[in-house]
Parts: structure tokens; C-alpha cells; sequence
């Protein structure tokens, strides 16, 4: 109750105090703009209402994005994992180059991605991917390689094949670290899908927040926000379920 | 099945463990092998099982002297229990049956009759971690039993028990050895353990180990434990022993 109640008063308490500033028009007047470029909660809110048609539209478009990109993240990365775990030839070799490859801006190579791929949704899919790629392969690793060796040696002694040691000791020994990668590809995904969306797109939330700041649509601008960021919630909230229901010896 | 060792010596790199040790170990008898901790106890339990290599010398068993032969007939229970805590008590002891391509039903129910023979009937639902540090020991022995080998090699089995839990222990095994003899050696610190399960104790002396006394044990695997260990006979055993590993120390 009180986990629940405490940060509830509080988003309460700032709600209303941006309401009384940005109708009083105190923030437009300390910051000397116009009144429309400093919308309230409550007409956040009223444009939420209006725009919900567009705003689910768009917001479809994102989600999907987001969903088929950490798909594809998780299918590459525990892939990955698997593979550098069985050859550790494979592991030395590929494991320095994937951390040095963090270094590369994603930001500042997106545009040349969107020239070679186009304008769809192969592009947003692949930019979202290479942001969750890196942090579901460390951890998938970084789970694979936790395996008590001794009880490798266990399930040795009880006739157990590569692939029995894998599926019944290795994989679910780095399952709680796997989970741990999703979690916070889950929480990148958004920002990717936005940014993947401003290099360029003809829809998603997105694009709709960046055309309605060039719009000066301010209102239905923070609503797409308040949009996405619920989105995120979602997702995060899934994932923290998903790793409940599967990794129930924690 | 007859176990034989011949002047058998490994080193991990420049550490060297085992220097030229030969020990036999009849069919069906107990082997006990105590020594200092550090000394290698775990690493000849390991060359026995095929689950490593030694440097020189030659491990048979049952005329088997190959790695992948002895590792198809030992069944290793090592130092800590190793329960998977992603598995049931009862899925845990049948794991073996289960590598072995038996169904999960069939399995389980092979397991559940060594449940209620070993004191275990009622648990067969839990999971590891509300398992008491007895049961562990008792459902991760069963685990090893199961796996239906001639030999049994057992790590410390009870080193984390405490001094009560750790008599019932030996006396259960003691019982459970009686009803279904094999071939067992068993590693412990523990000389009056040592003395009171095992036909014959080798003391070994500190790294690199070699094999310092040979003692025959006075009542193995007496029903009444208490009377056994405090028999004459097994305290002069046991000083024996003592005075042999204190020398082997050194
Ligand atoms: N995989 C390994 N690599 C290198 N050294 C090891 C390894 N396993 C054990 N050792 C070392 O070998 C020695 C013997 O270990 P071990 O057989 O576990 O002894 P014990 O079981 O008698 O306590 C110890 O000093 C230990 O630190
Ligand atoms: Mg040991």
C-alpha cells in the first residue's frame, strides 16, 4: 500500500503545482514565451482525449518496431552467447571486437543505415536491435559462463550429453542474467524506436513528436511523451513479470 | 567392481597433487580416502570418475583404465550438493534418468519408491532450498545412486552437516549400503567417518599426496553406531589414523 500510495502522492503533488504554474501562466511569464507553448496537465490531457485516434496509430507503429527489434536482439544475442560460450576460440576473438563496437555512435551511423535499407521498418528494427544487442549478449555470457563448473562435472558423471548439460544445467543457471540483459534492452528500446524515427519516418510516436515541435502542437508533443513513456512502463513491467514467471528459484 | 590404482600422479601446471599413489579398492567394499584438506582428495576422486586425466599411471575399474569408461561406471556425488534449484527434490534425484532419454513420468516414478525407502516420502514437491541440509545430502545421494553405476564416489558427503545431523547421516548410509551394497570410495577429512562406513582407509599426507598408512576398519557399517565407535578396538583405530595423518602433515 504504502509502495504504491507515496509515489502516487507525490506525481499528484507535482501535477498540481505544474497546473497552477502553467495556468497562472507563471512559467510563460518567467520564461518569457507564449502561453500555448506551456501547456498544463490538463490540456495534456485534453489532447491526449482528442488525438487518441492518432496518438494509438502511432504508438503501434513504435511498439512494433520496438517489439521486432529486441526480437531480434534477443534471437542475435543469445545466439551469440550460445556460440561463444561452446568455442572459446569463437569467444576470444569475437568478445573484444563486441565490446570495442559500443564505442561506435549508433546516432551518428543511423543515416547511413537509412540510405543503404530505405525508409521502412528495416531500418528502425535493425538501429533498435544494435542498441540491445550488446547488453543481452554480455548478460546471456555472463549467465553461461556463472555454471558451477562442478556441477558440469555432475552431470558428466550422470551420462549427460552436451546438449542435456546445456539445456538442464547451463541455460537456465544463466537464465536470472539473461533476464537482467532484457531489462535493460527493454528500457533502451524506446529511445532507439524515437531516435530511429527522427533519422527518418512517415509515422510512429517518434516522428509525431518531432513534426508537432516543429508544429508548435506543444500539447499533443507531450502527450505522444506521456504515450511513449507509459509504453516503456509496460515493458518494463512485462519483462519483470516474464522473469517472474520463469525464474521462480529466485 | 573392482577398483585399482597404480602409480597414479597429476599436477595442475606446476602445483603437484598426487605423487605415484597405488590403492585398490575391492568389489562391493568401501574405500576411504582422508587426508589433509588442500591435499587432493578431490582431484583423485575426479581421475577415478574419468571426469579428468592423470599425468602418469593407470586408474582401472572393472579392467576398464580409459577415461570415458570409467566415467560410465562411476557415479559422482560432489563436495557441495549441488542441487539445481531450477528442479524438485525428485526431478533432482532422477536427473540421471532423465539423460538417459527416460520420460519425466516414468522417471519420477522410478524415484519416488527410493523416496519412500529413504526417508524422503512427502518431499518430493520441494524444491532444494526448503530442503534441510540432511535432506540435501540425502536426495543429492540419491541422485548419485540412481544413476545406477558400479561405483559410487563420494566427496565429503556430510563435511557441511552439522556434528548430529552428520551421525544420522553416516548411520542412514551405513543402512542404505547394507540393503544395497556397491563399490564406494569415499573422501571425507573425517577419520572417525572414515573408519566407521569404510572396509579400508588409505590416509594420505599433504600436497603433493602420497599414501601415508593403510588401516582396516574394526565394525564397518555397524547398525549400532554409537556402540561401534566407541568399541576399544575402533578408538585404537582411530588414534592410529590420527598419528598417521598428523605424520602426513607434516
Ligand atoms: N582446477 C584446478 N586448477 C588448479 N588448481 C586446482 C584445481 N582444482 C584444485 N586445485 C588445487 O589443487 C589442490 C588439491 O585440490 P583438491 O583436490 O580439491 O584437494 P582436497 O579435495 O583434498 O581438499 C589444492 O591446492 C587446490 O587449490
Ligand atoms: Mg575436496
Amino acid at each position: 500500500m504504502r509502495r504504491w500510495l507515496l509515489p502516487l502522492g507525490l506525481i499528484a503533488l507535482l501535477l498540481g503545482a505544474w497546473q497552477i504554474a502553467a495556468s497562472t501562466g507563471a512559467i510563460a511569464n518567467a520564461l518569457n514565451l507564449e502561453d500555448f507553448l506551456v501547456p498544463s496537465p490538463s490540456e495534456i490531457a485534453a489532447a491526449l482525449w482528442e488525438n487518441r485516434g492518432l496518438l494509438a496509430e502511432n504508438a503501434w507503429v513504435t511498439l512494433r518496431e520496438i517489439l521486432l527489434g529486441i526480437l531480434c536482439a534477443l534471437i542475435a544475442g543469445v545466439g551469440m552467447a550460445v556460440l561463444m560460450h561452446r568455442w572459446r576460440l569463437l569467444r576470444d576473438a569475437a568478445f573484444p571486437l563486441i565490446v570495442a563496437s559500443q564505442t561506435i555512435p549508433i546516432v551518428v551511423i543511423s543515416p547511413i543505415l537509412l540510405v543503404w535499407f530505405g525508409y521502412g521498418i528495416g531500418p528502425k528494427i535493425l538501429i533498435i536491435a544494435l542498441f540491445c544487442f550488446f547488453p543481452i549478449t554480455v548478460n546471456a555470457l555472463d549467465g553461461l559462463r556463472s555454471t558451477d563448473p562442478e556441477a558440469v562435472k555432475m552431470m558428466r558423471s550422470l551420462d549427460a550429453s552436451r546438449w542435456q548439460r546445456f539445456r538442464r544445467v547451463e541455460a537456465p543457471a544463466a537464465l536470472p542474467s539473461l533476464f537482467s540483459g532484457i531489462k535493460i534492452a527493454v528500457v533502451f528500446a524506446p529511445l532507439a524506436a524515437v531516435f530511429a524515427e527522427w533519422v527518418g519516418a512517415d509515422a510512429g510516436l517518434g516522428r509525431l513528436i518531432q513534426s508537432d515541435l516543429a508544429n508548435y502542437q506543444v500539447a499533443r508533443q507531450f502527450a505522444a511523451v506521456f504515450v511513449l513513456a507509459a509504453m516503456a512502463l509496460i515493458l518494463i513491467g512485462l519483462a519483470a513479470l516474464a522473469e517472474r514467471r520463469v525464474v521462480t528459484w529466485r | 567392481m573392482r577398483l585399482e590404482i597404480a602409480g597414479v600422479s597429476h599436477s595442475y601446471g606446476d602445483l603437484r597433487t598426487l605423487d605415484s599413489l597405488s590403492l585398490a579398492g575391492e568389489a562391493h567394499g568401501v574405500l576411504g580416502l582422508v587426508g589433509p584438506s588442500g591435499c587432493g582428495k578431490s582431484t583423485l576422486l575426479e581421475l577415478i570418475c574419468g571426469l579428468q586425466d592423470p599425468g602418469a599411471g593407470t586408474i582401472s575399474i572393472g579392467g576398464a583404465s580409459d577415461g570415458e569408461g570409467r566415467l560410465g561406471r562411476c557415479a559422482f556425488m560432489p563436495q557441495s550438493d549441488l542441487l539445481l534449484p531450477w528442479y524438485s527434490a525428485i526431478d533432482n534425484a532422477a536427473l540421471a534418468l532423465r539423460n538417459r532419454g527416460m520420460g519425466r513420468r516414468q522417471a519420477r516414478g522410478t524415484a519416488a519408491g527410493l523416496f519412500e525407502r529413504f526417508g524422503l516420502a512427502g518431499f518430493e514437491a520441494s524444491r532444494p532450498d526448503e530442503l534441510s541440509g540432511g535432506m540435501r545430502q540425502r536426495v543429492a545421494f540419491l541422485r548419485t545412486l540412481i544413476a545406477g553405476k558400479p561405483v559410487l564416489a563420494l566427496d565429503e558427503p556430510f563435511a557441511a552437516l552439522d556434528a548430529i545431523t552428520r551421525a544420522e547421516m553416516q548411520e542412514w548410509l551405513a543402512a542404505a549400503l547394507r540393503t544395497d551394497p556397491r563399490t564406494v570410495v569415499l573422501v571425507t577429512h573425517d577419520v572417525e567417518e572414515a573408519l566407521y562406513l569404510c572396509d579400508r582407509v588409505a590416509v594420505l599426507s599433504a600436497r603433493p599426496a602420497r599414501i601415508v598408512a593403510e588401516l582396516a576398519a574394526p565394525h564397518p557399517r555397524a547398525p549400532e553406531r554409537d556402540a561401534a565407535v566407541t568399541a576399544p578396538e575402533f578408538v585404537a583405530a582411530r588414534e592410529e589414523a590420527m598419528r598417521a595423518l598428523r605424520d602426513g602433515s607434516r
